[in-house]
């Protein structure tokens, strides 16, 4: 294993502590000053959380603080299993992913190849200086973007599809339409910037490879389908592990920002949830409850595609 | 090299689609450009669809007036410079000894940190910790929490390792500098693209946060620019200061309409200062995922 390779290289593995302190870390002891500032941050603002997620088996009473209140065991998530929102949540917030995976993944990677073929220099830096702007676009004025556009009396689409001679759609009100909201203003503000990673990928291509081909007779589309998407399947499999182990994490900013009471039966997500149960009615440890649940689904997806991935494909995270 | 036949048709169909693509997300932002300088009637009657029509500037100017902008402004901008400050300083200093293969525990530090990017203890127990060390309602909340992120470091620390030759810090080492000279001296000045990327990158985290703001800040003195976005654009929510017409008669019939250019201009303000660095720093940010992407 690549981990244990570089500690083991050159040296006999090093028992001795005090060799170790005196021969490796003394002569670098400005590089661990370095690592501190790193070391306490991640400590307090990583690990202690992970620390504190106790409170989720315990019922949390805010004079005796984490440690002091009483444990309950699994009370907690066997409430959120049995309750009424369990299925809605996990069937919006898989949903929501995958729709986003299967509409969002695709759509960065055909655009960089689309690019990379665009041999018109100007042209193709100015599509994607454009296409990489809305990425800089807050999550705020992105939403606001939504409302403002998809009004039913004064939105530009609603005004498009009366001129097609269609009826006004109220787009925010309707709870169908959340998702493919959320999907579709996903991809715009996001594929160029997705794009780039791909382009990066492409580049590093072996001329070589095309010119041989192109000697072969090899027309465009065959050179793509034969050498650049091949050139960019790691990176693709890479990205595509990444983004599926997080398939329980919609992002909370979005969909929070989307929300209004009327479309709540398709836009309700766990992180949603856990906002309002536990900062808003200070459920604290159920909420705690919920999140825990859902990291442990996103950790196990994680190890287990990658672990699907690596069979396949032979690349992996780890 | 001559094209055969089906690589022109290819070639027409792939800048016909692109062509597509560049108008499908340029076309939105031309709109809310037009539509912040434009008669609101006109846009509301959807008269107005790609250039401005009876251009006004009613609706920056009546943003220029409140003040709550301002002062979100204010604050924003002091969280971005201050908060990227720390940031470039916990990535840049974190990034370097795990570049280092002397460094003995490297890839200890590298999996402890590496983890937190897949599993976390969650908004519920985070937010008691944060309450207890006294963050709640303070300016540190905006900082503080976020002071790194581990993917960036492990593009800095690519950056290093495959930027920086190991010779030039070896050599500097021969002739008696120490680690952290080395890593003013000779590191940093090498390392402006990076430097770059991730002052952008975080720059722009800044610049667009809201969350940490919803959930830890009361006071509405210390607000960011975000979060009195957010009152105007999604809660529709605007103050009697900014909605004034004067005339009372047909004060709700104006406000109305007030309200959309209002809108359109609080998202230009808003989001003017990044478009405006960006280009500037395309370069370098393009470079940076590049160096992070290939070979992370």
């Amino acid at each position: 294993m690549a981990v244990n390779s570089s500690i083991a290289t050159g040296t006999k593995y090093d028992t001795n502590i005090s060799k170790i302190i005196s021969k490796k870390i003394l002569p670098n002891w400005e590089l661990y000053l370095f690592i501190i500032p790193s070391l306490i941050y991640f400590i307090v603002f990583h690990y202690a959380p992970m620390y504190g997620v106790q409170i989720a088996f315990k019922d949390f009473i805010a004079s005796k603080g984490i440690w002091g209140s009483p444990w309950v065991g699994f009370e907690h998530f066997q409430r959120f299993f049995n309750s009424y929102y369990f299925w809605m949540l996990i069937k919006n917030t898989v949903g929501i992913n995958l729709y986003s995976l299967a509409v969002g993944f695709p759509v960065p990677i055909i655009l960089a190849l689309m690019l990379n073929e665009a041999k018109d220099d100007l042209f193709k830096r100015t599509v994607q200086t454009v296409t990489y702007a809305p990425h800089f676009i807050s999550t705020v004025v992105m939403v606001g973007m939504i409302i403002a556009f998809l009004s039913p009396s004064t939105g530009i689409v609603n005004k498009l599809i009366k001129a097609l001679g269609g009826e006004p759609i109220a787009f925010m009100q309707e709870p169908q339409w959340f998702k493919t909201i959320y999907v579709f203003s996903g991809v715009w503000q996001d594929a160029g910037w997705g794009s780039i990673i791909y382009l990066a990928a492409l580049a590093g291509i072996d001329p070589q490879l095309h010119e041989a081909a192109i000697m072969d007779g090899a027309t465009r589309i065959q050179r793509i389908w034969h050498i650049n998407i091949p050139g960019i399947l790691p990176t693709v499999v890479i990205l595509l592990i990444l983004r599926t182990g997080s398939i329980m994490n919609i992002g909370f900013e979005k969909v929070f920002l989307m929300q209004n009471p009327l479309n709540m039966d398709t836009s309700d997500v766990i992180s949603t949830y856990v906002y309002r149960s536990g900062l808003i009615q200070s459920q604290y440890s159920f909420s705690a409850a919920v999140g825990l649940f859902n990291s442990i689904i996103n950790f196990d997806l994680l190890v287990l595609i990658n672990s699907i991935a690596r069979r396949v494909s032979e690349t992996s995270l780890w | 090299m001559k094209e055969t036949g089906a690589d022109k048709i290819f070639n027409i169909i792939n800048i016909t689609l692109l062509t597509i693509v560049l108008i499908t997300v340029l076309y939105p932002l031309i709109y809310v450009v037009s539509a912040s300088i434009s008669d609101p009637i006109l846009v509301n009657q959807g008269k107005m669809w790609l250039l401005p029509k009876g251009i006004t500037f009613e609706g920056y100017r009546r943003v220029f007036q409140y003040e709550e902008i301002w002062t979100g402004y204010r604050n924003t901008l002091f969280y971005t410079l201050l908060g990227t400050a720390i940031n470039l300083f916990m990535t840049l200093t974190c990034a370097y000894p795990l570049s280092r293969k002397d460094f003995y525990g490297r890839n200890l530090f590298t999996a402890l940190f590496t983890f937190t990017m897949f599993f976390s203890g969650g908004l519920i127990p985070t937010y008691l910790i944060i309450k207890k060390l006294g963050m709640i309602n303070t300016i540190w909340t905006m900082m503080i929490p976020n002071a790194v992120a581990m993917w960036n470091i492990i593009i800095t620390r690519t950056y290093f390792q495959n930027n920086i030759p190991t010779e030039l810090q070896e050599a500097a080492m021969i002739d008696g500098c120490s680690t952290t000279r080395q890593f003013f001296s000779v590191v940093l000045p090498l390392s402006t693209p990076i430097i770059a990327v991730m002052a952008l990158f975080y720059g722009v985290g800044h610049w667009n946060a809201f969350f940490n703001a919803l959930i830890y800040l009361r006071d509405r003195n210390l607000y960011p620019l975000q979060l009195i976005l957010r009152e105007i654009l999604i809660q529709q929510q605007m103050s009697a200061q900014m909605m004034m017409s004067g005339e009372d008669v047909e004060a709700m019939a104006v406000q109305a309409k007030i309200a959309d250019i209002i809108k359109y201009a609080v998202m230009i303000v808003a989001t003017l200062p990044v478009l405006a660095v960006y280009p500037l720093l395309q370069k370098y940010f393009v470079q940076g995922i590049m160096v992070g992407a290939i070979k992370g």
